[in-house]
């Protein structure tokens, strides 16, 4: 793996149901996705976007991520060349376990959301002790 | 089709009706080339990083979106009008235990040459990575400044 070249990937732009009604564009971030018994984990490719500008809602297993991008460069700027759009991100996924909403935790690193959904621990099954009256 | 007699600026046409033809052409280019979805983007030159490249009076500015690329992996060199970017996006791997429900993101090396249109200061070059973005800000070399020329009257 370490050997290979990385190949270019256009930028997907967000298909959506929904209009948007912010000017500018959104994409799709390419995302890994990894469970292990006690979480699952979410990695998203958003470059440009800082921590304070991800917007993570989870809802009715329903689990959206957002991410508004800062401006990259200055007004008297001229384009020589331009080889990728500039836009923020979104994208959302349904989530089959239970998640513990209370243990959720995000950080950003160099462009890259790594986000940790804990398991709800399962209702455990309890005895339940009949007495007698 | 009636026969009219050709008349300078006739129809506010001045020159000829070929350069209007042509201006409508050009008007049609520059409308669908910038609006038909293409948004003006260069096609790709099928390297890795897409690059965005822009100037304003004394620096060009070399953009590209490198997400998950620790900036230590980096690697430039300014060789005469070139700029060489070199590098490798690792993805640690997540042990044994966790299985995959998606897996999008790629891992590798890149290597770029970029041809740079103006001298550039090669002892000036500074370069930033923030959140996932990396700017190479060129300052121009002062051969490739644009200076203002007085016109003298004699």
């Amino acid at each position: 793996m370490a050997d290979k070249d990385l190949q270019v990937r256009e930028k997907q732009e967000l298909q959506s149901e929904a209009e948007y009604t912010r000017p500018g564009l959104v994409f799709n971030p390419t995302v890994d996705i990894f469970e292990s018994e006690e979480e699952i984990t979410v990695l998203a490719d958003m470059p440009g976007v800082a921590s304070d500008g991800v917007t993570i809602d989870l809802h009715n297993n329903e689990l959206k991520i957002s991410g508004e991008v800062e401006k990259q460069g200055f007004e008297k700027e001229r384009y020589l060349l331009r080889e990728y759009d500039i836009g923020g991100f979104h994208r959302h996924f349904t989530i089959s376990d239970r998640i513990d909403q209370s243990k959720i935790s995000a950080s950003m690193k160099d462009g890259v959301l790594r986000l940790i959904l804990p398991k709800a621990e399962k209702a455990k099954p309890k005895r339940i002790e009949v007495k007698a009256g | 089709m009636a026969v009219v007699r050709w008349k300078p600026g006739f129809f506010g046409w001045h020159r000829d009706p070929f350069s209007e033809m042509n201006r409508l052409r050009r008007e049609m280019d520059r409308i669908f080339g910038d609006y038909a979805g293409g948004r003006g983007i260069a096609p790709a030159a099928g390297v890795f990083p897409p690059l965005n490249i822009s100037e304003d009076d004394s620096n060009l500015y070399v953009r590209a979106e490198l997400p998950g690329v620790d900036p230590n992996d980096i690697e430039m060199t300014t060789k005469e009008n070139n700029l060489i970017l070199k590098g490798e996006r690792k993805i640690a791997p997540e042990g044994e235990k966790v299985s995959y429900h998606r897996r999008e993101r790629d891992a590798g090396k890149f290597r770029r040459i970029i041809s740079l249109p103006t001298l550039v200061d090669a002892d000036k070059v500074t370069a930033v990575c923030k959140n996932g973005v990396l700017t190479v800000t060129l300052p121009k070399a002062v051969e490739a400044k644009p200076r203002q020329v007085t016109v003298k009257a004699e």
